[in-house]
């Protein structure tokens, strides 16, 4: 690969490394790029990364298995894009991105990822789990597949394959009926919806999902889309119209807080609970939404809310992004970004520690477990919350 | 994998050690135009006891180490220039104490001067320390390790003028204390024996710093940045003159830039003021205005340029871009503030040699004792021929600090040896003693300093 094909050459320098990317917005540390945070090399800052992914491409540097171990390292957060003040900024985790895809098309890639990538071309799915059992998930609910109702209810990779994530899926699903929202799902015909594997680089295989999910959705006459997952939620709004895909797209927090406010969904009221909330990238800096998930926890009757001091655009990520919930490449240590989330979470005296995310879901219950924090603080999803409140009612 | 690997992930664990191309790459590789140093090893301590077995093991083996802090020199002090171990300080980042009253906190060196500023404004919003103008990144005992100087620089001096104590780790291994901590009787002075000098400002090259006393300072609710602005450069040194006679100001820094187009060919004297109260305020800005500048405005030779602005963390990474190229590097000295006009004049000059935007900068440290000045030039890291520009423009300036009569501040090996050919013999021969009783097996930072 040569450093004038690469599709940033023009930018790919003008990193200084002067280490803001490292910090949350109240300058609390410089662990809040997760990467960093796990490993505290300069090599896995977002700085070092853009240096040694310019090195590769300029020759001073072989390819090798740490190389690329580092570049997948980034979760894709943005807390580096939220935080660098040059004005370059918007495309440094795209620069990124765009490394990965050369090293797919030179075939080489760390085997987890690898793995991922072949998984969701052969299954559809990371996981590498027959289509067929894509909709276990919904076992017991009495949910339609899509004909034309309102709403597609998009559930995702994890929300329909992960044993824990599939409570969130279920627990969406149960306030949408109860709220007499009229939606339905692809049930075993749903596949990836190919924001991983954007974030992977892997381009090609990224343009056969979303033409997929594309005709899929044109042949069922799709228009409004709730995705439980903020992954999904942001390649459904802001990579598929790159592909023709134009739809009216919600995060279910967004569905859940209008109809809490127009009185569509009735709360019960719940024993006195500190719950504090984890933002998911990809709905916060990604895109904006910080609002929907605090509203709903805030009119919930009987919780009290409490903010970490690292939230919105200075959250610290999990480390689950950009494939990393399966990956693992920061896991392993104290040090695990999802670790110190944990405690973080448990620092603030919280209950619950509240997630709007599959993934973030999964990686915080575990880092949670792991921490031996779990008699502590439970990790419950926004919808796992509600119907905690409303269990009796289902 | 090596003996010394396997021994240095004994001391630190497995996670924290490499001597794989690319950490080594990474850290071969300083901000500035400094040529790249690899070193053999990269080693990220937790601990001072961590960092005192990498030391002893080093001393033992021979084997050259360099302690780096956030690395925002941009002279290159960090560099392994001969190769060796080198000792990433960011995990030491714990904060120790706090005295609310006595105003001081103890600190572990590696920590941010964004986490200090960030843990002062939560638990003890009446307090602050001088913030350098670095990034947020940069530490606190990399800072000391130059001497630093922030914005507090016109009350109370350079950074290294507001400790109370350190623990440095020696070349030979032994942890030493200096300051009050050293009889047990707490972090709140640096006094008695001996002076702290052996090991502020100079770079790393005698000890490694691994904790600090900071001095904290008052920090006023009503802050606000003015700035006054005059054309002629003569100026400025009687303006700052008066102004430090007044003593109101937190900060005072003169600049002259020709981007933004609204500083070229001017010179803006930033004037930080604070107090408790708007009353406080507004008397500061009734004194230095009204009272002591008007004489400026009346004249026809200066003027108000702005009032009342907010107080924000100088976004120096911001030059890098300049030259849409991801660099620059700055000679710092110590200059007489009457040497201003010259100051900005010859940097001008070099900066047209070179085809550079010319960016001078001075900052008050102390009663007008002195002035930290600064002459920045970027380039763009992709273009090697601006590389030799700034390179060549940097060691012209380093040139005309000496020439001037001024010191070069955190000199690269470039300025060292021009301080070094001027210094007095026996003082050359005084840091001799001092660095050969210090380091017996010459391990620390070596190729800084040399004094062979």
């Amino acid at each position: 690969m040569a450093l004038t094909e690469y599709k940033y050459n023009d930018i790919i320098h003008r990193c200084f490394r002067c280490g803001y990317c490292k910090f949350p917005t109240d300058w609390d540390d410089v662990t809040n790029c997760p990467a960093y945070a796990r490993y505290r090399l300069e090599s896995y800052s977002a700085g070092g990364r853009l240096w040694l992914i310019r090195a590769w491409l300029n020759g001073e540097l072989k390819w090798s298995e740490h190389l690329a171990n580092i570049v997948y390292s980034c979760a894709a957060c943005k807390n580096c894009v939220e935080k660098c003040p040059l004005n370059f900024s918007d495309d440094i985790v795209n620069m990124v991105i765009a490394s990965k895809t050369e090293m797919i098309e030179m075939g080489k890639v760390p085997k987890p990822v690898k793995d991922f990538l072949e998984n969701v071309q052969m299954h559809g799915n990371p996981y590498g789990i027959s289509a067929r059992k894509r909709d276990a998930w919904m076992d017991g609910l009495k949910i339609m597949p899509y004909e034309g109702q309102d709403f597609l209810y998009y559930v995702g990779c994890e929300g329909s394959y992960d044993s824990r994530a599939q409570g969130a899926a279920m627990a969406t699903a149960r306030l949408l009926l109860k709220a007499g929202v009229s939606f339905g799902v692809l049930g075993s015909n749903e596949i990836s919806d190919g924001n991983e594997v954007e974030m992977l680089g892997e381009e090609g295989l990224l343009e056969e999902l979303a033409e997929k999910n594309i005709k899929q959705f044109s042949d069922l006459g799709v228009q409004r889309i709730i995705a439980l997952s903020p992954h999904s939620y942001n390649a459904l709004k802001n990579t598929y119209p790159k592909f023709g895909g134009d739809y009216k797209v919600f995060h279910y927090t967004q569905v859940l807080r209008d109809l809490i406010e127009t009185g569509k969904l009735i709360l019960s009221k719940r024993p006195k609970t500190r719950v504090t909330f984890h933002d998911p990238c990809f709905l916060g800096r990604w895109n904006q939404e910080y609002d929907a998930p605090r509203k709903i926890l805030k009119a919930l009757n009987g919780i009290e809310f409490l903010e970490m001091e690292r939230n919105k655009q200075g959250a610290l990520c999990c480390g689950g992004g950009a494939g990393n919930f399966l990956m693992d490449l920061l896991g392993g240590s104290d040090e695990s970004p999802a670790r110190i989330r944990a405690r973080q979470a448990n620092e603030v005296g919280a209950d619950i520690l509240a997630v709007a995310c599959p993934n973030c879901l999964t990686m915080l219950e575990d880092a949670v477990k792991v921490e031996g924090l779990e008699k502590k603080i439970k990790v419950r999803d926004i919808s796992e919350i509600i119907c905690d409140s409303d269990g009796k009612n289902f | 994998m090596s003996s010394i690997y396997h021994a240095l992930v004994d001391m630190v664990g497995e996670d924290y050690v490499s001597n794989q191309p690319e950490e080594l790459f990474t850290y071969s590789k300083d901000l500035g135009t400094s040529e790249p140093k690899w070193p053999e090893y990269v080693v990220v301590p937790n601990t001072t006891e961590e960092v005192q077995k990498i030391v002893l093991f080093a001393n033992q083996e021979k084997i050259p180490i360099v302690p780096l802090g956030g690395g925002m020199s941009l002279a290159g002090l960090a560099l392994p220039l001969k190769g060796g171990i080198t000792i990433d300080m960011k995990r030491l980042d714990q904060v120790i104490e706090v005295n609310e009253k006595g105003r001081y906190m103890v600190v572990e060196a590696g920590i941010s001067q964004g986490k200090v500023t960030a843990y002062l404004h939560k638990h003890h919003p009446n307090l602050m320390h001088s913030e350098p103008g670095a990034p947020p990144a940069a530490t606190i005992g990399g800072n000391l390790a130059i001497h630093g100087q922030g914005d507090l620089a016109h009350p109370y001096g350079f950074n290294s003028d507001m400790v109370n104590g350190l623990e440095v780790i020696l070349p030979t291994g032994e942890i030493a204390r200096f300051g009050s901590c050293a009889v047990g009787s707490g972090w709140f002075t640096m006094h008695p024996l001996p002076d702290l000098g052996l090991f502020l400002g100079w770079g790393g090259t005698t000890g490694i710093i691994t904790k600090v006393s900071l001095r904290l300072f008052p920090f006023k609710k009503f802050r606000e940045m003015d700035q006054f602005v005059v054309e002629d450069e003569e100026l400025v040194p009687e303006i700052l003159y008066d102004l430090t006679h007044l003593g109101l100001s937190e900060d005072l820094i003169a600049m002259s830039s020709e981007i933004p187009p609204l500083y070229d060919r001017l010179h803006h004297i930033t004037i930080n003021v604070t107090g408790d109260s708007k009353e406080e305020l507004e008397f500061k800005r009734h004194i230095s205005y009204d009272l002591t500048l008007s004489k400026y405005i009346r004249s026809g030779v200066g003027g108000i340029a702005s009032v009342s602005q907010d107080i924000q963390r100088p976004q120096i990474s911001k030059s890098a871009d300049w030259k849409k190229g991801g660099g620059f590097e700055y000679v710092g000295s110590i200059m007489p503030v009457s040497a201003y006009p010259e100051c900005y004049r010859r940097g001008a000059e070099i900066s047209s040699r070179h085809q550079i935007p010319y960016t001078i900068l001075g900052r008050v440290i102390g009663c007008s004792h002195g002035m930290m000045f600064s002459w920045s030039y970027a380039f763009n890291r992709a273009d090697p021929e601006t590389v030799r520009h700034a390179s060549e423009a940097l060691q012209e300036t380093d040139e005309l600090v000496m020439e001037m009569g001024g010191t070069i501040w955190k000199p690269a090996v470039f300025g060292q040896k021009l301080i070094l050919e001027k210094m007095d013999n026996t003082t050359v021969q005084l840091m001799k003693k001092v660095k050969n009783l210090l380091d017996p097996n010459g391990i620390m930072n070596p190729g800084n300093w040399e004094l062979d």
